[in-house]
């Protein structure tokens, strides 16, 4: 394991902002991809049905 | 041999394999996701120049990659629509399309993210950040064609046409860092010459680009079922579907 404690790696030596951040903002992007296209093919087959 | 090379080249026929296949490449891309994220965050060293900010670089560049090898992939299934006429290769391009936006905006976003504490500016206008945001823009360009034109066949048309010529730009972005005196630094791998990184930074690199691809393979086929579905629901083979079920 690389890190000391939990507390250094949420902070990233001190750039714990821009790293989260950009993990995070593509997890959260590929997600609502993903759901939105659940939802879309759910709407289509109620649709046809 | 007799084997019918166009066989899933008929929406009827590629709409139940996409169904067979885009669950698997999900899965296996969020396993990848797993191993890659574990590496970038737990294994992965500390860079001796930017510090931790670095890790950005996990998600940056692959991003970056799908970016432009999804354009890459919807000119040449437009090239193969337009020469074979096959109404399938259209809907793989339209498929590709809000993807390759959402990678655009990712690498945008992190590369933005990662260029405030290490240059100290959010955004500057060079060649590799111009060309990305354009890149950008042509994403949206392409999904706005494509929608704003009622005729679906002249929409195709003009989708292939728009993805073939301004395909263009993925070479521009690529050698930009060469062509141009860039803040943006260099490719991170290339073919001549031995990686500048440590090893356990490249394969957390190249596991999470396999995760992205994995993920961009899955997503566009889960999509390109809604858009057959939405194409084709008058179909015949369509209807026979349904009353299956």
């Amino acid at each position: 394991m690389h890190w000391e404690s939990w507390d250094s790696f949420f902070k990233m030596g001190g750039y714990g902002f821009y790293v989260w951040l950009s993990f995070g903002l593509t997890l959260l992007c590929l997600l609502i991809e993903w759901y939105g296209l659940r939802q879309r093919s759910k709407d289509l087959q109620e649709h046809l049905e | 041999m007799n084997f019918n090379w166009f066989l899933f080249s008929s929406p009827k026929t590629f709409y139940p394999l996409a169904g067979k296949i885009a669950p698997v490449c999900m899965f296996l891309a969020s396993v990848l996701f797993l191993i890659g994220l574990y590496i970038a965050l737990f294994v992965a060293p500390t860079d001796f120049q930017q510090g931790e900010a670095y890790r950005i670089i996990f998600v940056h560049v692959p991003a970056a990659w799908m970016s432009m090898w999804i354009y890459l992939v919807m000119a040449a299934w437009s090239i193969v629509g337009l020469s074979l006429n096959s109404r399938l290769s259209f809907m793989m391009a339209q498929a590709l399309a809000p993807t390759g936006a959402i990678f655009t905006f990712l690498a945008l976003v992190t590369g933005s993210l990662w260029g405030k504490p290490m240059w100290g500016a959010w955004w500057v206008w060079d060649a590799r950040l111009t060309s990305e945001l354009i890149l950008l823009f042509l994403y949206i360009g392409h999904m706005a064609l494509q929608s704003g034109i009622e005729n679906v066949k002249r929409a195709d048309r003009a989708g292939a046409i728009f993805a073939i010529v301004s395909a263009v730009n993925v070479p521009i972005i690529y050698f930009s860092v060469k062509w141009w005196n860039t803040l943006h630094q260099g490719a991170s791998i290339s073919m001549n010459k031995a990686p500048s990184m440590a090893m356990t930074m490249l394969i957390g690199m190249l596991i999470m680009a396999l995760a992205f691809w994995a993920y961009s393979i899955g997503i566009a086929l889960i999509r390109l079922r809604c858009i057959i579905g939405e194409r084709e629901r008058e179909a015949a083979w369509m209807i026979d579907l349904r009353e299956d079920h």
